[in-house]
Order: C-alpha cells, then structure tokens, then sequence
C-alpha cells in the first residue's frame, strides 16, 4: 500500500484496505490530537475555483493542525484565472510553492488532469506534486465520500451489514455516486429513494449489480426508514436542472422533521454532505439521530489523515 | 499478390473503376463514405472515387472510397474503426493487391475523438482526449478524464 504522492481524483482509485487505512489514522488523529511535527515546514495549496464551505475550511484546518502552512485562492478574481491562464498553467505555477495541492475546480475531469500535469514534472527531475480533488465539476468528490464512510464507521462501528437509505437527488448528485461505488466495497444493502425522473442512474445500478451489491428503489422515505442504519439525505440540486418547472416539480418533495425522526431506529444516523435547503427541517437538528454537523466536522480528521499520507508524514 | 485489376475491373456500366495506386476502404457502414472521406481530408486534391449503398454479399449494402496515392496511418485506420468497425482497407501498389487490413477499434482512443460531455475539462481547454473502450460492439467509450460513457451513435471525431 503505497501512499506517498498518490493523487486523489476518484473513489475508485482506492481499495478497501487503502480506506481502512485512512480511517484508522484519522480515528487515532481525532481521539489522541494532532501532531503539528507532522507537516511542519511544509505548504498545502488550496485552489478553490468554486465556493466552498466545509471542504475549504476542513482541509486548512487540518493543514494547520498538522504544522504546515496553506496557501490559497476562493474564487477566481484576483488570479490570473481572470487573464485567461489555463488549469495546467496555474499547476505548473503553484507545484513550485506546494507541496500538496487541493483545488475545487468547475470542470469534470479536472483533477484528473491537474494530476497529470503534476505528474509529468518528475520527467524533468521536477518533485511529484500530489493533487487532492475536492470536486471536479458534477463527477467526483472523493474525499466527501471518505468523510461519509468514515462517519458510518464511527457511528455504528462497522460499516459491513448496515442499510443504507439514501433519499433526494439521486440522478446528478455525485456525492450519491461516489457513495455507492466505494459501498460496494463492504457488505451492505442501501435504498434508493427519490422520483422516478431524479432516480439513481443506471450506470451506478448496473455496476452495483456486478459487484453483487443490493439494492432497492422506491419513491416513498416510509418504505424504508424504519430499517435503515444511515439515512443520506441529498438537496434536489436546483443549477442541474435544464428546466425550471421540472425542478419545481420536484422541490421539496422529501422532507425529514423531527416527527418522521420518530419513525427510525434509535441508533439511526441522519446524515447529510450539507448545504441543505429544506430537505431536513431545523426542529431535527437537536434529535440524537441528527449527525450531519458532526459528520461534515469528520471532514478535518481524514482530511489530516490523507495529507499526512500523501505528503508521507506518516506511512 | 492478387491481381487487383482483373479481381477488381469495373463490369460493364459500374461507375466505381480500379487505380493503379493508393487506398480502396470497403465494406464501409452504408451512408458513412462522405463523413470519413472528409474527415480523412481526401478530398483535398487526390483523386477520389466514392461509391454508396453499393450492393454487399456479407452486409446487405456498403460504402467504399477508392483514393489514389494516397495512404493511411495507423490512427486513421483507428479513426475509420470508430464510424465503420467492420471497414476493411486495400493497398494497391502497380494494379496489384498489396495488402488488406482489418480496421481494429483500439482499447484506448487517444486524442482522436471527442468527449461527449461538454463540462469534460478536454472541451474546455487544450487537453488531449483519451477514451477508453469500454465495449466494442455496440461501441461504448469511456472519458479517462471525466468518465462519462459515449455511445457509438453519439462520437464526435476531432477535426
């Protein structure tokens, strides 16, 4: 299992193990503190073409935490992004002041590329520069996944044998791709609740058939609250839609209150990658299920765990 | 070495005759001799032949472009495999049969089609393409980039 300057673009790039890993570290990270020796003298990059809370702040939280320094753009203006400066050069740019670099960038794909172009540097005795994504346009967003598995385990232990509802956006929102795919690496069995025009896409569902992953749809949360473990809830992601009536169509169509809370288990867990609109209503916010505030504060030990992995302060 | 001028001399009143050097592509998808003559960018000067919905024991109709001093790379050949997969392309040297290739649709397409996706990074800058082969028939490519699935019918060839 080799960490050192790996690239973080997909879920899919990792294997079980590798993720065990990760959350080991950030478990042993979240119960024992942060070592700030760990990254001390090094920089972290943040390019965030996009806004971004909880991504943002979590990975310069765990930056600082581990002793480095970050540096960073939010937004465009004031870069040379505004002059028309392409991805590449901009990473060919900001590789000579990082030593790791997580960008959020609008386009899919992306990360991919910027990690590619970091890549090649080494062909010209040039060091590796590892590229974190955190997000590439509507395709990825992996290390929201980490957190959302992570959180799974520290809630309930294991993450083998749970039921998993997720319920909303299904059909553009990627955080319910990422999901699924790295699911199909534990043994679980997850409900997909959403209408039929926002239902999970059947590239996910045939590739969750050919790992024997299963699964079910439904339209209604009822159908399947009562036995879920996690409840993923997702916003109905308004800027997906080509057609304002289709959205107004669907728009508040799931809600959880604290009244429906009463209908799941006690050791449920309501999660959410956050931002919400109305999708989960504020009288659930002080229910013992209600997890998704913590949940996006899981964001600062894994992403600690993943930069001293690849920065190779810790093997 | 056939003998490409007897196997291959136009019958009576057949418009599509023989050359004496260059590229006869055959068993071209019917109706998809113009595009690939144009994207090949024959038409530019050589001496090209084009025949369609001509008459194919094995597929019922077929295209076929015959095109004098002229031939083809590996990547066209690989570009041809993508709109007509069961083309097959004759090289004819002195009126004589050369050589007779199968075109291949190749796992990787590098740099030669594009990503359907349009928020795809390679259709927002200067990157090269690279799709994968996810299945040959029906033809479904993979983005390497952004990983979006391009069904045969929907491939765009770069220009």
């Amino acid at each position: 299992m080799e960490f050192m300057n790996k690239d973080v673009v997909s879920i899919k790039d990792f294997s079980r193990p590798e993720l065990e890993k990760i959350f080991e570290i950030a478990e042993k990270m979240e119960m024992n503190g942060y070592d700030r020796s760990l990254l001390e003298g090094k920089k972290v990059g943040l390019l965030f073409y996009e806004p971004s809370t909880r991504t943002r702040l979590s990975f310069d939280t765990a930056a600082q935490s581990l002793g480095a320094r970050t540096i960073w753009f939010a937004g465009v203006e004031g870069t040379s992004v505004m002059k028309g400066e392409t991805l590449k050069d901009t990473i060919e740019t900001v590789a000579n002041y990082a030593d790791a670099i997580v960008m959020r960038h609008p386009f899919d794909g992306s990360a991919r590329w910027a990690a590619e172009i970091t890549t090649r540097r080494v062909s010209r005795g040039e060091s590796k520069v590892p590229i974190i994504s955190g997000g590439d346009g509507k395709n990825e967003h992996p290390t929201q996944t980490m957190l959302d598995l992570y959180s799974m385990m520290r809630t309930q232990g294991k993450i083998d044998g749970l039921e998993i509802l997720m319920v909303g956006d299904l059909k553009y929102g990627r955080t319910v791709h990422s999901l699924s795919y790295a699911l199909s690496m534990f043994d679980c069995r997850i409900s997909f609740v959403a209408p039929d025009m926002l239902q999970v896409p059947e590239h996910v569902t045939s590739f969750l058939r050919s790992k024997g992953v299963s699964f079910t749809k439904s339209a209604k949360i009822e159908d399947a609250i009562g036995r879920a473990d996690i409840v993923y809830m997702t916003r109905i992601q308004k800027e997906r839609f080509p057609d304002e009536n289709e959205y107004n169509k669907v728009k508040g169509l799931y809600r959880i209150d604290r009244k429906m809370l009463q209908m799941a288990k006690p050791t449920m867990k309501l999660m959410h990658p956050l931002p919400r609109v109305d999708e989960i209503a504020i009288d659930a916010d002080d229910d013992i299920r209600s997890y998704y505030f913590k949940q996006a504060g899981n964001g600062v030990p894994v992403r600690a765990a993943l930069l001293s992995l690849v920065m190779g302060a810790v093997a | 070495m056939t003998e490409y001028s007897q196997q291959n001399a136009p019958k009576k009143g057949l418009i599509v005759s023989p050359i004496e050097n260059g590229t006869v592509i055959d068993h071209l998808t019917p109706g998809k001799a113009i595009k690939i003559a144009d994207m090949l960018g024959l038409m530019q000067g050589a001496v090209v032949i084009i025949g369609q919905n001509l008459k194919s024991t094995k597929y019922g109709k077929k295209d076929i472009i015959k095109v004098e001093n002229r031939f083809l790379t590996e990547d066209e050949c690989s570009k041809i495999a993508l709109i007509a997969p069961h083309a097959t392309v004759n090289i004819i040297r002195d009126s004589a049969l050369y050589e007779k290739r199968n075109v291949e649709i190749p796992d990787t397409v590098e740099d030669v089609a594009l990503c359907s996706n349009a928020n795809c990074i390679t259709n927002k800058e200067k990157v090269p393409t690279r799709l994968f082969a996810q299945n040959k028939s029906p033809l479904v490519l993979v983005c390497h980039y952004c990983g979006f699935e391009i069904k045969g019918d929907d491939l765009k060839l770069k220009g």
